[in-house]
């Protein structure tokens, strides 16, 4: 088995996919010669031609607003939008069209496509190459929204995307592209099912819900607690709509405590919606209040490196943050 | 296609179901019974006009809300159009989930629209890339009024068409009224169509009031489509004869002059004389199809009136395509 970076495993998918099906597609901005930004679709111009990874006129409305269209005549685009800092322009065909199309038609036209972006933030990136948007279109019925933290789960949850008759927003963890390793196999399939969060680490003292650089992140802060002797579960969302509820709640009638960890701005945040239902669902198994860690409620992630090392949080604000409920 | 009697009388036909469908929706209205209008009064010929240069059941629509009569082209039924009026079961566009003249109809390939405009102009370009991608030789019909012009979401989906040579007409019903504001507040050009020059794809205007000028102005741009040639912005300068909707009162921004006067030049008596006067029509014939007509309308409100309601369970389906129910 092979060791693959997260953004090899978002390639290796796009690549298997183009090759299963010939209606798939790729547009986005830089996604041909170039091979993206970030090199996700590397080598696939080459391989697929100009008119199956098409680079797309700069503006990422339009982007979104291809892909629809095609997907209504029977095509399955894979939009890759080169930052989430740029997707709100897309917005209006995202939530008004691609989101809407299968319920205003009562199921007579469907939007079979992937809106791909790279999030968040600790690369430098500023207030407008840092964003965390996935709460915009969590509030949206009508999307699948999934944000992947391993290279198996890039692989096999953008496979499964793109086989989805849905819309599906994959958001891609950027400063996991290349620091997050991890084996994939190369002689079998890899699908990974939209839908079902997973247990990564098994605990009994406190449990922590989180995803993609977050969900990395509360790894390596649960074996710092551990040697403390705190045991932490860790459950990797994935799947953010539809929520999995019943591993959460699973995780937490073990556990009778419950932190949200989130890059995104802390108010009105995907974790709100997580703490909304634990306080409704889980009310009589819980020992301590339901907690969240998140980023401050300022308009965006600054540059400057302790700026932005201020906003983020990282293993260790984690880590003080689950001695803290431990210890209620 | 050549316009032969069979297919002029067709036409005719089509612009006065729609002229007296609209009116009808207007004392529906005004009679309590249905919550919203919006109109294509003084758009008929140019829709059909449109409509009869393309092959319908082959090539594909994405319209916009002024379209009945491209619409009753296309292949909507009277019946349709009063069951989406009043919301009620059986309306075929959406299940009675969106407002009146939102159009979809799968069957005839005519794409689900909103209400925000001009979102469907990208869409247009999207099936025609995607038709170009499989090799096909059908084309794409996309219409829009001049005010929605003025979105970003139009000139991104008619550059990509420009880009890429796809098979997109871009119709665009300048009815010089976008609800109250006037095209000189809209745009700096003169006409909608020297637009096309910064976008680099063929643009023309054309007197939306004459059916047949549109057909052929619209045949030349079908050809150039199949033919591989690309996309062609063409303008059909067209009249609203009412306000924007039925919640709007238009005597708050226009003179009724401006009103009466395009009541002279009305688009569908008009191509009733024309018909007359060159013999493919009699005055018989007139009355007789005004007659059926009136019998259509009258027929197609009573079945809507008499349909019932969706149920309510309905309202909470199908949000994904797992969700979809048929029958």
């Amino acid at each position: 088995m092979a060791e693959i970076t997260l953004i090899e495993g978002i390639r290796q998918a796009m690549d298997e996919e183009l090759a299963r099906d010939e209606r798939v597609f790729i547009v986005g901005e830089d996604v041909g010669p170039r091979g993206g930004v970030f090199r996700a679709t590397l080598e696939l111009f080459e391989k697929y031609g100009p008119e199956r990874v098409i680079d797309s006129p700069l503006a990422e409305l339009s982007i979104v607003g291809i892909g629809v269209g095609a997907a209504l005549y029977g095509a399955r685009p894979i939009c890759e939008i080169q930052f989430a800092d740029f997707i709100h322009p897309a917005f209006n065909q995202i939530v008004n069209e691609a989101a809407k199309m299968c319920y205003r038609s009562n199921g007579e036209w469907t939007v079979p496509m992937v809106i791909r972006a790279p999030y968040g933030g600790g690369i430098g990136g500023g207030l407008y190459h840092s964003q965390s948007v996935e709460a915009f279109f969590t509030h949206v019925p009508g999307l699948k929204v999934v944000i992947p933290s391993t290279p198996y789960d890039a692989k096999g949850l953008l496979k499964s995307a793109v086989r989805d008759p849905n819309p599906v927003m994959f958001f891609e963890p950027k400063k996991g592209y290349r620091l997050i390793r991890g084996e994939v196999p190369e002689e079998e399939e890899v699908l990974v099912p939209i839908g079902p969060a997973k247990v990564t680490r098994a605990g009994t003292d406190l449990s922590v819900f989180a995803y993609g650089m977050m969900h990395y992140y509360c790894l390596q802060a649960a074996e710092q607690v551990a040697s403390e002797g705190i045991e932490v579960e860790v459950v990797d969302i994935r799947t953010l709509l539809p929520i999995d509820m019943d591993t959460l709640l699973g995780s937490v009638e073990k556990t009778a405590k419950a932190l949200i960890v989130y890059e995104d701005n802390l108010t009105g945040g995907y974790g709100a919606e997580i703490a909304a239902r634990l306080a409704d669902q889980a009310f009589t198994m819980l020992d301590a209040p339901i907690k969240r860690l998140a980023g401050p409620d300022i308009p965006a992630m600054p540059y400057s490196h302790p700026l932005q090392d201020w906003f983020m949080p990282d293993p260790e604000k984690i880590a003080v943050a689950m001695r803290d409920l431990a210890s209620y | 296609m050549a316009l032969n009697k069979k297919l002029l009388k067709e036409m005719y036909a089509t612009m006065l179901l729609a002229r007296r469908l609209d009116e009808r929706a207007w004392i529906l209205h005004r009679q309590g019974k249905i919550a919203f209008h919006i109109s294509g009064i003084g758009h008929e010929a140019a829709q059909v006009g449109a409509a009869f240069a393309l092959e319908r059941g082959k090539d594909w629509v994405v319209p916009y809300y002024r379209d009945l009569a491209l619409m009753l082209a296309f292949g909507y039924s009277p019946r349709d159009f009063m069951l989406g009026l009043m919301g009620k079961k059986g309306e075929p566009t959406s299940g009675a989930r969106q407002m009146p003249s939102h159009w979809s109809l799968r069957t005839a390939n005519i794409v689900s629209h909103s209400s925000p405009v001009a979102t469907q102009t990208p869409h247009a370009s999207g099936i025609g890339l995607a038709i170009k991608l499989g090799g096909e030789d059908k084309v794409v019909l996309t219409s829009i009024g001049e005010g929605s012009t003025s979105q970003g979401e139009w000139y991104e989906g008619v550059n990509w068409a420009a880009i890429h040579k796809l098979p997109v007409i871009f119709l665009v019903e300048n009815n010089v009224y976008a609800i109250s504001v006037r095209q000189d507040q809209q745009m700096a050009v003169k006409q909608v169509a020297d637009k096309a020059k910064g976008l680099g794809l063929p643009g023309e205007s054309v007197d939306g009031l004459d059916a047949i000028k549109v057909h052929d102005v619209v045949a030349a741009a079908v050809d150039r489509a199949r033919s591989g040639q690309g996309p062609t912005l063409i303008e059909l300068k067209v009249s609203r004869m009412t306000p924007h909707s039925s919640d709007d009162d238009d005597r708050t921004y226009r003179p009724r002059e401006e009103v009466e006067a395009m009541k002279a030049l009305d688009p569908v008596p008009a191509f009733a004389a024309l018909l007359l006067k060159q013999n493919t029509i009699t005055q018989k014939d007139l009355d007789t199809l005004e007659a059926e007509i009136k019998e259509q309308v009258e027929e197609a409100v009573d079945h809507a009136e008499s349909a019932p309601y969706p149920d309510v369970s309905e309202a909470a389906y199908p949000v994904y395509v797992e969700d979809i129910r048929h029958g």
